[in-house]
């Protein structure tokens, strides 16, 4: 594509930088490193790759630049923190704990937060960042899932993306375990009777992981090292892993003038995105520092070292732990005895199940999706939600799911708050989790065929100016014009339902499960208008807009039938 | 990813899935034509762009030296400096910190969309898959390297490799056998007091004396209502540290609770009270949680981690909440000197349910207690019946 660059900024130079005359000394440099290294190829194919702009293409890079940040402040971290249970007495400067008995884990993590400087900062901005990694990487995935762009060929990004929510995750918890206080400590505690739970191998597992007995003196290194070598690594891989496939598959774009399903739309890897990402990244930081300077969370130092035989009422997990705390309080008190073994199901469904089951879940819904539709073509344009009802209520079904027992994760600061009985909350939201996704799921259904009927309207009639037209005989009539044909264009780049499509057959006769899946998934689903059906639309409209030309400009005021008309020459009112 | 550009376009008509949605209802309008910015044609707007980005790269110099002159001048920590009633040095070093990342990634950011030219491009997509033609070459020479090294013609030689090499699993495994004793093991070697998941540092005789402080305790200490946090006597006389001391009190620790006696809707609850006086184990039968917080006119326990609620009154049984079994109870005496002790061990484990335990039922209980410890229990005043 040629560009006339004769209008661009002087700062930007007229003409190419050409490779004459004595070199440069970053020519020099990067000479000398494609000599070793031939990174000029790689160079070439990264630099001037295409991507696409729009805003929530921005939500997976907050996950990226939290994860640096927590990489960063990750580090300094380690340098001051003792991983060990062994016991001590704190003598730092914090007074109100001073003299009392506690492990070197807790008593450096008060040191970091009174004695070194910005230590209490650090630790501030890495916990920051940790609920920012998983929360953008939760907002993410429900913009991935929501438009479609986990079609193929990225089914194999969501299981990474998947995996990555779920190594966060436990990143998170074995982070904000490490400290030894009373909070963190109730939570491995919990944890250990999460892992006592596991039918026949749950003691075995709970004894390996604590070198003996609950809480013996082994945890917390343990915990440092998966925390800070074995996900951390894990994770680093996969975001590669991510992020090369996202190359390779180059971004989704949205429908639009120009975009199809062969090109992709957009501003060049160099200079434009590296220049804003790097604009991002130090962005991120800044928030999360500014995060860590006026908002205090996880003060170790009000809970105290862990104590087993104290507990902090209100105990509650961080944010991202919240709905399988949730499953396990709203779980009835199931516990079966068979040959001389106790069967947890109170604690076992809940924390070991239901996770894995929903993790599970989520991965495989690219791959049940593909499996209903039969869909085996690439996409590379995104879909609007209300263009795949089912999908968009499927998933907003598994969000009030998630978002039931989130609640449930809260019911004691409900109870409190709202000051309602902690009893019948926690009937309620029993049932909630059931009847909830249920009832979510068919208002979002509906809301998207309804959405999908509007976009119709609006392509067949135009849409509403805004301005009502009187005729002689008393008849109103809104002015309706044709939609932009940018947005027009865009609004018809979709495919066509399968609705009244030919079911297949088992030898019966009959439809074959998948059949009537896909038959329930594609339902109620509103099709584009047909070609014949824009063109009448268009005749009628035209039609319309000749009739009616004849009374517009004429300007009422309101007052038509009173005594106090205006001139509307005088006060012209616009439309 | 390396295949060159020239060759996806010959194939690209054999990958009809890229013609995905088309069914063109409207013409494609085409891209837009590129706007100018006013930073591109007014050399005014340019050196204005080119003045704010410079404006907050000092900005954030500025903040960086800030932060240096911070750390060195505010005193942190418990004692140190306070403004408006937050810690100072948090507050100056976070913020100017955080103005000097800000003001340099707006900086940036302003650079790239005023400065930076931004003309739309578009770029040929190609299929995920490979070029059949491609395709059929890799196949061909991933036969031709099977072929050559052996792999097909020398199945024996190939599995014993893999045999030999899914072997070396089990050391990394069996490894981390000694990462931990087991239950069993501990419980029969004893290697500290009250080991094993069955076990607590509770015997009879045993006074029950205050959490915190340690003190013994007479029946006469207590008013109808009161609860006491309590450990076993055995935690303050020294005797442990560290690790098993820990472990001791995470299964030790005992609530009282005084009652009048005549509340008490339990046989065997009443059996192991002292005057209305009832002891438990504090260690939520969920997952867990040391539990504290008594309803005082319906002696009901609440566990504030997740609300499973006992009926101290009857044996602890689970009223409410996500707990599948009663709290065990500790049977107690007066000792000859008058203070409170315990008649035995806890007569069942406490804590967390795990598979191996086989207790539940409370008669049965009880029933296994009388017969091993009924007798032994007289002399600390113990009588079918309470006390």
């Amino acid at each position: 594509m040629s560009t006339d660059t004769s209008k661009v900024a002087a700062s930007n130079g007229t003409e190419a930088a050409a490779p004459a005359g004595k070199p440069t000394k970053v020519g020099a440099a990067a000479n000398w490193a494609d000599e070793r290294l031939g990174i000029g190829g790689l160079s070439k194919f990264l630099s001037r790759k295409i991507f696409p702009d729009h805003w929530s293409f921005m939500l997976g890079e907050i996950a990226l630049w939290s994860f640096v940040v927590l990489l960063v402040t990750g580090t300094f971290l380690t340098l001051w923190f003792k991983p060990s249970m062994a016991e001590i007495t704190y003598q730092g400067s914090y007074a109100p704990l001073r003299g009392i008995d506690m492990s070197e884990a807790m008593a450096s993590t008060l040191d970091i937060s009174f004695d070194v400087r910005g230590g209490l900062l650090l630790r501030q901005v890495h916990h920051w960042s940790a609920m920012l990694f998983i929360a953008s990487m939760m907002i993410h995935m429900m913009r991935v899932f929501f438009t479609g762009a986990h079609r193929k060929p990225r089914e194999i990004n969501w299981v990474i993306g998947a995996t990555l929510l779920l190594l966060g995750t436990l990143e998170g918890f074995t982070g904000y375990s490490l400290p030894d206080d009373l909070l963190s400590g109730t939570g491995i505690r919990a944890a250990d009777g999460f892992m006592m739970a596991i039918p026949i191998v749950g003691t075995y597992i709970s004894f390996f992981l604590f070198g003996g007995e609950f809480p013996g003196d082994d945890i917390i290194p343990r915990l440092f090292t998966i925390h800070v070598l074995l996900i951390p690594a894990l994770l680093l891989a996969l975001i590669g892993a991510h992020l090369i496939l996202l190359i390779y598959h180059k971004h989704t774009q949205w429908p639009g003038p120009g975009r199809t399903e062969k090109n992709v739309v957009g501003y060049p890897m160099v200079p434009n995105y590296i220049s804003k990402m790097t604009g991002f990244f130090f962005i991120t930081f800044g928030v999360t520092a500014l995060l860590g300077a006026f908002f205090s969370l996880n003060p170790v130092w009000k809970f105290g070292p862990y104590d087993p035989t104290k507990v902090t009422a209100g105990s509650q997990p961080d944010w991202y732990m919240g709905w399988p705390d949730g499953a396990l309080r709203i779980m009835p008190g199931w516990e079966s005895h068979f040959w001389g073994s106790t069967w947890s199901w109170n604690i076992f469904f809940p924390v070991i199940v239901l996770p894995m089951l929903a993790w599970m879940v989520v991965l495989m819904l690219p791959f049940i999706e593909a499996w209903i539709t039969g869909d085996k073509r690439e996409h590379h344009l995104l879909q609007r939600p209300r263009n795949a009802p089912t999908r968009t209520a499927t998933f907003v079904a598994l969000m009030t799911f998630y978002a039931g027992f989130w609640a449930a994760g809260g019911n004691d600061i409900i109870a409190i708050k709202f000051d309602l009985s902690i009893n019948q909350i926690t009937y309620f939201l029993r049932a909630f989790v059931f009847l909830g996704p249920i009832v979510a799921f068919i208002i979002t259904r509906r809301w998207c065929i309804s959405l999908q009927r509007h976009d119709n309207e609006k392509l067949l009639h135009g849409y509403e100016t805004g301005t009502v037209i009187r005729t002689p005989e008393g008849a109103y009539h809104e002015k309706h014009l044709p939609l932009p044909a940018d947005e027009a264009f865009a609004m018809t780049v979709r495919d066509r339902g399968r609705a009244g499509e030919e079911p297949e057959l088992k030898k019966n006769g009959k439809p074959t499960f998948r059949a009537k899946l896909r038959a329930f998934y594609y339902d109620h689903d509103v099709d584009k208008p047909t070609p014949e059906e824009l063109s009448e639309a268009h005749h009628h409209a035209e039609h319309e807009a000749h009739e009616l030309a004849a009374y517009e400009g004429h300007v009422v005021d309101g007052h038509d039938f009173d005594d106090h008309r205006h001139s509307a020459v005088e006060e012209p009112l616009s439309h | 990813m390396s295949s060159d550009l020239s060759e996806i376009e010959k194939h690209d008509d054999s990958h009809p899935e890229l013609n995905a949605h088309t069914d063109a209802l409207l013409p494609d309008p085409g891209m837009h034509e590129h706007h100018w910015r006013p930073t591109d044609v007014d050399p005014k707007a340019e050196k204005r762009a080119e003045r704010q980005v410079s404006l907050f790269f000092a900005l954030s110099a500025i903040c960086s030296v800030l932060f240096v002159v911070a750390y060195f001048a505010i005193k942190p920590g418990y004692d140190g400096d306070v403004w408006a009633g937050y810690g100072a040095s948090n507050l100056a070093l976070g913020s100017t910190l955080g103005f000097a990342l800000l003001f340099l990634g707006i900086g940036v950011i302003q650079w790239a969309r005023k400065l930076v030219v931004d003309i739309e491009h578009a770029e040929d997509r190609h299929p995920a898959a490979s070029s059949p033609a491609t395709r059929e070459v890799a196949i061909a020479e991933l036969k031709a390297a099977l072929n050559e090294s052996g792999m097909a013609r020398r199945p024996f030689i190939r599995n014993a490799m893999i045999g030999s090499a899914a072997l070396l699993g089990l050391p990394a495994i069996v490894m981390l056998r000694d990462l931990g004793q087991t239950n069993a093991q501990i419980t029969r070697e004893q290697p500290y007091p009250g080991a094993g998941l069955e076990n607590t540092v509770w015997d009879a005789g045993v006074r029950v004396v205050r959490d915190v402080v340690g003190t013994p305790i007479r029946p006469g200490d207590l008013e109808i209502g009161d609860l006491v946090n309590a450990e076993p006597a055995t935690i303050f006389d020294g005797s442990l540290h560290g690790a098993p001391l820990q472990i001791a009190k995470s299964k030790a620790a005992t609530i009282l609770l005084r009652m009048d006696p005549d509340d008490i809707s339990h046989d065997v609850t009443r059996n192991w009270s002292v005057d209305g006086i009832v002891a438990y184990s504090k260690i939520c039968t969920h997952v867990g949680c040391p539990i504290s917080l008594n309803e005082r006119t319906t002696h009901h326990l609440l566990c504030p981690c997740h609300q499973s609620t006992f009926d101290l009154a009857d044996h602890g049984k689970v009223i409410f909440g996500p707990a599948g079994r009663h709290l065990p109870q500790l049977p107690l005496g007066v000792d000859a000197d008058g203070y409170l002790v315990a008649l035995s061990d806890y007569p069942e484990p406490v804590g967390v349910s795990y598979w191996e335990r086989n207790t539940y039922d409370i008669d049965e209980i009880f029933d296994d207690w009388s017969a091993d410890h009924a007798a032994d229990a007289e002399q600390y005043g113990y009588k079918e019946g309470g006390q």
